[in-house]
């Protein structure tokens, strides 16, 4: 093993290298399929509650339909309603009008219309309704906006109707009180129920309907009250049980951007950590073992001293006490990470001491760092490449663990952090598997990649252990 | 070197790298322990002045009060010793004494079953349990580790083996409170079998609380052998193909003992110095993952706790928590130096 060539022709032959090797690529294309499709403001935002207000809660992969029976509903979120707009003089009456189809065999989660009317006046009013697919028109809601503030010359009013809202609720219930079951009392059905569910006999069952499939539309409409009010938009959505290609977490999170940003940041931090671990550990142990008597029995006690830390408990109190921003937890890892590569390295550094080229380096008189740095620090690449490779999971799995006792910085989302927010809502107890599964599977194979190719770099620097 | 020489020459390493833990851990750890304590002392004076009634309405000027409280406060900080800053020699040797003997005062928040908030009594209730979780671990992971690395040793390369060495470097990589909470998802919920929280229901007096404890064990005691047998079968398959090679297993071979005996009586023998330190080694290691493995399934040892008194900065209870975890690692290595001395004598002290 002299030469990158020969190196990379063993490598080639080692299976289990190469099988490392794929994980790690196709790992690199997540990344920069992160980096370049998604916006890292965006991310940024992932603690922001306000940014992913429009998704669903806790819903699961969009492809777990395809393997069921019964099609959960989709997330549906319309924004280009069909217009309709009356004048009466001064009063115009604007309606925005959303009709799809319904072909999903549960009912959806809830639904919203979230709409921004500006206005100078006197406020707005909103009626909002639905006609069902059998003809039955049910009126969901009619309020009033809220004044426009004194001071305000044009107020910019952002409005949402929930279907837990209780104006809403009371809408609903006049249609119910109709066509209800009387063993059900109306407030125990809720409205995405009420207004989709079939009537069996004139009557909705509200316990046992199933969903009423075909074409809906629902209508919002604002009395304006001054040509100068205007309606700005509306979007309405229709809260699905299936979402994405990961699903969402309790915070209506889109997990699948939360596992593929935590890929670069997974790297980032596991090849940072790694190779500046290896470099001083490299360093130290050289320089420990080529200056050896004193110098080399105080460092090699130093090194022991840290050797014996519990590493865990104290990268506790570091991040608890000094603070846990990503370059801290990367430096803390760092100080745990180098004293068994400093060990390796001195023993080798004792071998390479002897070797007549080093002592010929010292007969010409050169001096001891340009022996250490040109002599015996390059021998030992192949040691420190196959280190490398072998730290990455270690300080991986290490941040990913602090991250899971809610120690991570709080600004980079990491797969660990996923995991924590996943045990803190209780994702097991809920059986929400996607908000489990996905990050422990990503910290695992980003492990295993890194595994797999440092075993078989290993093997080719030293053969005894190939068999 | 002789053996006692040696086990001085460690005993006194031991106590000296034990005293540098200590000192680091009071001076990470100092500045946060005085703000707090210097804020829980503000809020008691203020609560106790406010309280007296007579005193307050003694004061015109709410200014003239708040003086009169900071004065009580600065008293009562004197009195506490707590005037000369954390890094004074006098607060920090104070400190470590009190540590070093055990006595680590009163917890912040946290409280024992009985609700007593002395953190030894609170980290020796829970110490037991740990103990008891991960020793138990260690053992079936031993005892599944040494079988099956000796009997894939003696047929290294079939596909047994190979699928040995694949799960040891697969299990390696998964973080073990993952599979813990993808087990509590499918043995908890999925298939209820196993309760989902491993801290039993029952008061600890009850008759019945150690079955039920047992039984509360078995997902957390599971899912640990799950992760670690695979890289003991690992690590005791290599050591054994190395000493298989020998020269005096050849002899023995062609002296015509049995293979068992060969493999079981020879080589697993003379493998087992390496085979004990990893034992100790590993116990260790696994008592610092306590903390995520603990906190995963809910188990009342002292990883929950030490969960816990981050979750709620509990600073007397880290503080306590991290020397006994600390005293019980560096007791391990310990241990493990000595056992391997004893069992292969070319050891030397460098």
């Amino acid at each position: 093993m002299s030469t990158v060539p020969s190196f990379w022709k063993e490598f080639k032959h080692s299976r289990s290298g190469m099988a490392g090797l794929t994980i790690l690529i196709f790992l690199i294309l997540m990344s920069v399929l992160a980096l370049v499709t998604i916006p890292i403001d965006t991310f940024k935002q992932w603690h922001n509650p306000n940014q992913w207000i429009q998704l669903p809660k806790g819903a699961a992969p969009i492809w777990t339909n395809f393997f069921s029976e019964v099609k959960q509903p989709e997330h549906l979120i319309f924004d280009k309603p069909r217009v309709e707009e009356r004048d009466f003089g001064s009063i115009s009456v604007v309606s925005h009008i959303y009709t799809f189809d319904f072909q999903f065999d549960g009912f959806p989660n809830d639904f919203m219309l979230d709409y921004d009317v500006s206005y100078v006046g006197n406020p707005p009013f909103l009626e909002f309704s639905v006609l069902r697919p059998d003809g039955e028109k049910v009126e969901l809601s009619s309020i009033t906006l809220p004044p426009k503030p004194p001071r305000i010359i044009r107020y910019l009013y952002n409005g949402t109707l929930f279907s837990t809202d209780r104006n809403l609720r009371l809408g609903t219930a006049q249609f119910l009180d109709s066509v209800l079951e009387r063993s059900i009392r109306i407030d125990e059905v809720s409205p995405q129920v009420s207004i989709l569910a079939v009537k069996e006999d004139g009557m909705i069952k509200a316990q046992t309907a199933n969903v009423l499939k075909g074409t809906y539309l629902f209508n919002a409409t604002f009395f304006l009250f001054d040509e100068e009010d205007q309606l700005e938009s509306t979007v309405l959505i229709i809260g699905g049980k299936v979402f994405g290609l990961l699903g969402t977490d309790d915070l209506r999170r889109d997990l699948f951007l939360g596992v593929i940003w935590g890929t670069p940041i997974a790297l980032a931090i596991g090849l940072s950590v790694a190779t500046l671990a290896v470099g001083i550990g490299i360093v130290y142990g050289v320089v420990s073992g080529y200056h050896g008597k004193r110098t080399d029995e105080i460092m090699m006690r130093a090194n022991d001293l840290v050797y014996a830390l519990p590493a865990l408990p104290f990268l506790i109190i570091l991040t608890i006490s000094v603070g846990n921003s990503i370059i801290f937890v990367i430096f803390y890892l760092v100080i745990f990470g180098w004293v068994g590569i400093a060990k390796v390295s001195r023993s080798m550094t004792l071998q390479l001491k002897n070797t007549g080229y080093v002592e010929a380096a010292e007969l010409i008189g050169a001096s001891r760092w340009r022996i250490i740095f040109k002599h015996i620090i390059p021998q030992t690449a192949p040691y420190a490449l196959a280190s490398i490779a072998l730290s990455v999971p270690a300080a991986i799995l290490t941040e990913a663990g602090l991250s899971f006792l809610g120690l991570g910085d709080p600004t980079l989302p990491t797969w660990g952090q996923l995991l924590h927010d996943a045990h803190q809502f209780g994702a097991a107890a809920r059986g929400m598997w996607w908000w489990i599964l996905p990050p422990g599977f990503m910290i695992a194979s980003t492990g295993l990649a890194f595994v797999l190719i440092g075993t078989a770099v290993e093997s080719i620097i030293n053969p005894k252990m190939k068999r | 070197m002789g053996f006692g020489r040696f086990l001085v020459f460690r005993s006194v390493n031991t106590l000296v790298v034990l005293f540098f833990t200590l000192l680091v851990t009071v001076l990470i750890l100092g500045p946060s322990i005085d703000t707090i304590v210097v804020r829980g002392v503000e809020q008691e004076v203020r609560g106790e002045i406010v309280q007296n009634r007579a005193l307050v309405s003694g004061f015109n000027d709410p200014r003239d009060l708040q003086a009169f409280i900071d004065g009580q406060v600065q008293v009562r900080l004197s009195s506490l010793g707590l005037n000369d800053p954390f890094f004074s020699p006098v607060r920090i040797a104070n400190l470590m004494f009190k540590i070093m003997t055990l006595d680590f005062g009163q917890s912040f928040y946290l409280r024992s079953y009985e609700g007593s908030s002395n953190v030894k009594v609170i980290i020796l209730e829970a110490l037991p349990r740990t103990i008891l979780l991960f020793s138990t671990a260690t053992i079936i992971t031993a005892f599944l580790g040494i079988s099956i690395g000796a009997m894939v040793a003696k047929k290294a390369g079939s596909l047994f083996d190979r699928l040995i060495s694949t799960f040891a470097v697969v299990s390696f990589s998964f973080p073990l409170w993952w599979v813990g909470m993808l087990m509590i998802l499918a043995f908890a919920y999925t298939f209820p079998i196993f309760p989902a929280r491993a801290t039993p229901l029952i008061p600890p007096s009850d008759p019945g609380y150690i079955l039920s404890l047992l039984y509360h064990m078995t997902l957390p005691l599971i899912t640990i052998v799950l992760i670690s047998f695979g890289g003991w079968a690992y690590v005791v398959r290599n050591l054994m193909i190395g000493t298989l090679q020998e020269d005096y297993i050849t002899v023995a071979r062609a002296k015509g003992v049995p293979e068992s005996k060969v493999l079981y009586g020879h080589a697993l023998r003379s493998a087992a110095p390496p085979i004990i330190t990893i034992i100790a080694l590993s116990l260790s290691g696994s008592l610092g993952g306590a903390i995520i493995t603990e906190a995963v399934f809910d188990w009342p040892g002292i990883g929950r706790l030490y969960f816990a008194a981050i979750s709620v900065l509990d600073l007397p209870v880290i503080v306590g928590l991290t020397y006994i975890l600390t005293l019980v690692f560096l007791l391990s290595i310990f241990i493990a130096d000595i056992l391997y001395a004893y069992f292969d004598p070319r050891v030397k002290v460098g």
